[in-house]
């Protein structure tokens, strides 16, 4: 290594540095180069604060034209799947951040079926990523795999609903789960903590897999170690969202005015507003991982345990089933008639023909 | 009679309205009280007492109402229990030997507490108020209002008031019951600038210039139950219990019951119950609200 000596090629001064150190920063180049992509998903009912929230965290306004439906028109619909893509930049830094909403979830009556929609539209997108993994061209495949799931909670309940259980223990083996307690200026201080403490025990307790912080590296500053540490102890984050700029204390702050006071947004002591933010962004290539490496694993093992035949609906496929094995059924049981009648036949000639056929007759 | 879905502060704002503790709070749950899988009901009689005056209290709450995840008329439980108490005391009319008194458990006034989403009424919240507003009177209340800002508030009322109408919904102060100007023109600023009243409820105390109030405290700010600028409570207290506590048994007992007497005797065939063929009592009548009975 050390031989050769051309001009443009300069022997490092430290003995034994080979220069692949510089790895990451080549990495880092060529990431920003190409541009970051995340899929969040929101899932909460209706007047819980998440578009608001959506729109704080990043800081752009993602619903211009938004339309909110009265009760009776809510009545009918169902769960839909809206999905807008941004993209940001930061310091050169591109994002494209995608943004799936999911409206009419928990506004209905009855909301058994509301989770159906949204699960298939997860299956959907791991189903298409396999897709284009496994063909040809592979140049450009866009991840559109859900990376994050924010579940908003409501405070103003005793902890979780029903439905909150149901709809997490169904996705949770399909996509990270962020709890999010919404609108937390509802909430005294003790109210909050005995809420937070509450949902943790039912997480627990119903076996509910949510999104947990990988441990800083032992080789990690203590700052970032104490970051982690706080921001562990903080889930689920209790979250105030808003838009609106407030003179607060002589500065504007982004908060919420009431005649009681003003709520800010970015104050750690108000709400988890901050710690949300940075657990997002200092762990979103650890939510992409986690996605990629299990959840779209498990997906996959499953859909190629299926086999290779595409199973587009599983009941078409159980109805299916049904009706060659009726089929069958029918088979079997002309062939016993038959097999019968035969039987008789044999057991009539051997009697006596005269006597039965004369009965017959 | 207080309604609504778990956490919504229904025992909280109870206790503070008649300043005592006249309703077992929810606070008391431990992890091993689940949501109940049907909606239950839960009354309790108090009598309490103020300036020589008694009254004779009875709180009737809701839990498990809204919050399973199939809420298909789970109103039917609530308006069996209140049919059931008209049942009651139509029985006790139409004794031959009357009691001087007849106990009284029909249900005067239904304090409805809608979500403080900000956006509109919730389905459920519609269909249930559709149901029942016609054999009780319901008087919607925003619950947790210290959720939003005034502006949230004044918008959030509007769009309430505006579903109400739109669906024909007649909450009390029902305008068909208003007997003479003054109690319309009364009735009508109440119904079209105060109601659904905006509630915070709060049973801890706590200093704020030097006096003593009942309020929530948060690092931002301390909410004080009984401050207009702050929340309607004390508009809900006063219409309730000081201005038409008498109007709200009056329209129970001349309106509603007197529309479920009708229809009883009606499908009896103009006899009162108990007078059936062989002194059968006949079964009560189904809890589904007559269509023609207006």
């Amino acid at each position: 290594m050390s031989k050769q000596q051309p001009a443009q090629f300069i022997n490092p001064e430290t003995p034994g540095y080979v220069g692949f150190a510089n790895l990451p920063n080549q990495v880092h180049r060529k990431s920003v180069k190409k541009g970051f992509e995340f899929t969040l998903m929101v899932v909460g009912e209706s007047g819980l604060g998440k578009s608001t929230l959506i729109n704080s965290l990043f800081l752009t306004d993602l619903y211009p034209e938004r339309v909110i439906p009265g009760a009776a028109e809510k009545i009918e619909r169902t769960v839909q799947i809206e999905a807008s893509t941004v993209e940001i930049e930061e310091r050169g830094v591109k994002l494209r951040l995608t943004v799936v909403d999911t409206p009419g979830y928990g506004d209905a009556i009855n909301c058994r079926d509301c989770f159906k929609t949204i699960i298939s539209y997860i299956d959907e997108q791991f189903e298409r990523y396999l897709h284009d993994e496994s063909g040809l061209n592979r140049r450009h495949i866009v991840d559109n795999r859900v990376h994050c799931c924010f579940y908003f909670i409501s405070p103003f309940g005793h902890g979780l609903k029903p439905l909150d259980v149901a709809f997490m223990k169904a996705i949770h083996n399909k996509v990270n789960i962020v709890p999010v307690i919404a609108k937390a200026d509802t909430l005294t201080l003790k109210e909050r903590e005995r809420l937070k403490k509450r949902i943790l025990d039912e997480i627990e307790e119903h076996n509910i897999k949510i999104y947990h912080l990988p441990d800083a590296e032992s080789d990690e500053d203590e700052d970032f170690k104490e970051q982690t540490r706080l921001l562990k102890a903080s889930i689920p984050f209790s979250v105030v969202g808003s838009n609106q700029l407030i003179e607060a204390k002589g500065k504007k702050v982004r908060g919420r005015l009431y005649p009681w006071g003003v709520v800010e947004v970015e104050n750690p002591e108000h709400n988890d507003f901050l710690k949300l933010r940075t657990m997002l962004i200092t762990h979103m290539q650890d939510l992409q991982e986690v996605t990629q490496d299990l959840h779209y694993e498990n997906f996959r093992s499953e859909r190629l345990k299926r086999g290779g035949r595409k199973v587009e609906n599983e009941d078409m496929n159980k109805d299916q089933i049904l009706l060659e094995k009726e089929a069958e059924l029918r088979r079997m049981q002309e062939m016993i008639a038959r097999m019968q009648a035969q039987m008789q036949l044999q057991l009539q000639g051997g009697d006596g023909d005269g006597g039965a056929h004369g009965q017959l007759a | 009679m207080s309604k609504g879905q778990s956490g919504l502060g229904k025992s909280t704002l109870v206790n503070t309205l008649f300043k005592s503790q006249v309703s077992r709070k929810a606070s008391s749950w431990n992890r091993e009280e689940k949501i109940p899988k049907t909606v239950e009901i839960k009354a309790i009689g108090h009598v309490i007492e103020e300036g020589g005056v008694k009254m004779k209290l009875t709180v009737i709450d809701t839990p498990g109402f809204g919050d399973q995840i199939n809420n298909e008329n789970c109103w039917e439980p609530i308006e069996k229990y209140i049919n059931e108490q008209y049942e009651k005391f139509l029985k006790e009319e139409v004794n031959i030997a009357r009691k001087k008194r007849i106990p009284d458990t029909r249900v005067h006034c239904c304090l409805y507490f809608i979500s403080p989403t900000g956006h509109s009424l919730r389905p459920l919240d519609l269909e249930f108020m559709k149901h029942l507003s016609k054999v009780v009177n319901i008087v919607p209340v925003i619950a947790k209002a210290d959720t939003m800002t005034l502006e949230e508030k004044s918008e959030f009322k509007q769009r309430v008031r505006k579903e109400l109408e739109v669906n024909g919904i007649e909450f009390y102060p029902q305008k068909e019951f208003d007997e003479d100007l003054e109690d319309k023109t009364e009735n009508d600023k109440i119904r079209q600038e105060s109601m659904p009243f905006a509630v915070v409820g709060s049973d801890k105390e706590y200093q704020v210039n030097g006096k003593r109030v009942l309020g929530r405290k948060t690092p931002w700010g301390i909410i004080e139950v009984e401050n207009l600028n702050h929340c309607e409570f004390a508009l809900l207290r006063d219409f309730v219990i000081r201005t038409h506590l008498q109007d709200l048994k009056e329209v129970t007992h001349n309106i509603h019951y007197e529309t479920y007497r009708a229809k009883r005797l009606n499908d009896n065939g103009g006899l009162p119950p108990g007078e059936g063929l062989l002194g059968t009592v006949l079964p009560p009548v189904p809890a589904t609200p007559c269509p023609t009975a207006e």
